[in-house]
């Protein structure tokens, strides 16, 4: 993100091109993400967790385009920036300053990262939460935290402007959505039989198969931050293929030695967990060093899902893990194994560049202390405003019928037809089962 | 002898079985049934299309037990799948001519009491 490209005032065809596909791959890893999470939660609650990602492709985009983007990408305020892009003033088909292509495919780029970020929290609340309290959060996290730790690492914040390289979001998406989680968690508190009753995944099918499309997208996530066709793009599209298929063969072994049988679903996690670490050093660590990131990265990650499900925090789908973790060690291994020879903007460490690590280190600790410390005040106040959660009675029922009235895996035996214009039906009051 | 039937609620099944487990009751077939024993119809929109859904998923206990287990097995099942509203379910006890243990050949009572390990 923070490669500084030659100012070009013309738009190029190639990268335009290469940014409108990107986007719309970016846009599919959210459906994908619900595919993903509804597989990992009980059939009852499948549809409320699909529609809490579809729900954030609808509040992130508005909210995004209303002040969202502005507040990220407007200016070089150290905290947060202007409001000139409000509601998409000025936003055109000129291209966006230090790229070559059009403003609007920008923030249209920049909107799905939104998105999907949103969509990430909500794996921390499945299954108890209720959907407009949901629906309110996201609408505020989306302005309120997002907005502001996008600008600190790629709209011109005190993060970038200190040194800090992160590719494509391993500070706003990746850590902001997985220490978000943890606080989201802590607030809304516990499912009422977590820690008593095994609650299952319902599909694993739904696991594979949304992780699959996940790192599909992933490559318009990683390759599409690069802003063109350029060098770093094509480096951190290759990384993308790299590092999770190292970080599968470290789940398998670890799967391997810790039960003795590897799970197709400990798979699909490690598919998420290598793109993940790949996201923020995806341009500027070489092919090597990404697949050593990822056999060694996915190590952290998978003791903390191994770890949290012993703990009284129901941090449902390990979203801290999978994301926030993944996200930490992938911004501090820039800062260990950048190459300038492949980057052209900075070294490591390891190649004599001990600064890159501190600012590295910088972001690592600013933005879990910001993400965590923002939603749990944030989600503390709309508490006090309406329920975050749903009643035991409705929990039990199943938030997909209590909320949205549907099922998703309905039979229709003994369903009896609704016609309101009918003879008599007009009137008629339906009587519904009166939740306690 | 007797074949103690329970129909619960599905999400109050565990709870049930939490209950039989603790009754020592060990012996149990469960089954996904849909039925209505009177309580309000939910309705649902699918599209344009808006239903009552006269049928509830229930949760269908089969426990064959011997005569002193009847009541503690009875009694697990109605602790477990109580709320207190309409739709808790039914229990239906039922004589039982005859049980084998497919396994030893055993019959009648030793085929219902638990193996003790």
């Amino acid at each position: 993100m923070s490669l500084p490209i030659a100012a070009a005032a013309q738009v190029d065809t190639g990268d335009t091109a290469w940014m409108l596909v990107a986007t719309a791959l970016v846009l599919l890893m959210t459906p994908a993400l619900g595919l993903f999470y509804a597989g990992l939660v009980r059939s009852k609650n499948t549809l409320n967790t699909f529609m809490m990602c579809i729900a954030a492709i609808a509040i992130a985009t508005v909210t995004w385009a209303a002040v969202g983007y502005s507040l990220a990408f407007d200016g070089t305020g150290d905290l947060i920036g202007g409001l000139d892009y409000a509601f998409l003033q000025g936003v055109d088909f000129t291209p966006r300053d230090g790229t070559t292509i059009p403003h609007l495919v920008f923030f249209a780029f920049q909107a799905t990262f939104c998105i999907i970020t949103v969509a990430l929290i909500s794996g921390a609340v499945v299954e108890r939460m209720r959907f407009s309290a949901f629906l309110v959060f996201a609408a505020l996290w989306s302005v309120l935290v997002y907005a502001v730790l996008a600008h600190w690492g790629f709209g011109g914040g005190w993060l970038m402007e200190g040194g800090t390289l992160d590719f494509a979001g391993g500070i706003a998406v990746e850590m902001a959505s997985g220490f978000s989680a943890l606080a989201a968690a802590l607030v809304v508190r516990a499912r009422k039989d977590y820690g008593r009753q095994a609650l299952l995944p319902h599909n694993a099918i739904y696991v594979v198969l949304g992780a699959g499309l996940l790192w599909f997208g992933w490559f318009g996530f990683n390759g599409g931050s690069g802003f063109s066709t350029g060098d770093a793009s094509v480096l951190a599209f290759t990384n993308t293929l790299l590092t999770p298929a190292c970080a599968l063969i470290t789940w398998f072994a670890l799967d391997l030695i810790r039960g003795r049988k590897v799970t197709a679903i400990g798979a699909a996690t490690a598919i998420i967990v290598g793109c993940v670490l790949i996201t923020p050093a995806g341009g500027f660590i070489s092919p090597g060093w990404a697949m050593a990131l990822g056999f060694l990265g996915a190590l952290p990650c998978y003791a903390v899902i191994v770890w949290r499900p012993r703990t009284r925090v129901d941090e449902t789908l390990d979203v801290l893990a999978a994301h926030g973790i993944a996200g930490f060690t992938g911004i501090l291994a820039i800062g260990l194994v950048a190459q300038i020879t492949w980057n052209g903007v900075a070294d490591g460490i390891f190649y004599g560049n001990a600064a890159q690590l501190w600012d590295q280190a910088l972001a690592a600790i600013a933005t879990p202390a910001y993400a965590f410390g923002m939603t749990f005040v944030l989600l503390k106040l709309i508490g006090l405003v309406m329920p975050l959660r749903a009643s035991e009675h409705d929990e039990a029922v199943g938030m997909d019928v209590v909320q949205h009235g549907e099922e998703a895996y309905v039979t229709g035996e003994g369903a009896i037809l609704v016609i309101p214009d009918g003879p008599g039906e007009k009137d008629k009051e339906v009587p519904v089962a009166n939740p306690v | 002898m007797k074949l103690v039937i329970g129909i619960v609620r599905p999400e109050k099944a565990n709870d049930v079985l939490e209950a039989l487990y603790r009754a020592e009751v060990r012996g149990v077939s469960l089954s996904r049934v849909q039925g209505h024993g009177g309580e309000l119809e939910r309705v649902e929109t699918y599209r344009g299309t808006t239903v009552k859904m006269g049928l509830a998923e229930k949760a269908r206990f089969e426990i064959a037990v011997s005569d002193e287990f009847v009541q503690p097995t009875v009694d697990a099942l109605c602790e477990g799948a109580r709320t207190g509203e309409v739709g808790d379910g039914k229990i239906f006890v039922v004589p039982l001519e005859q049980a084998v243990r497919i396994r030893t050949g055993e019959t009648d009572t030793s085929a219902v009491t638990p193996v003790v390990k």
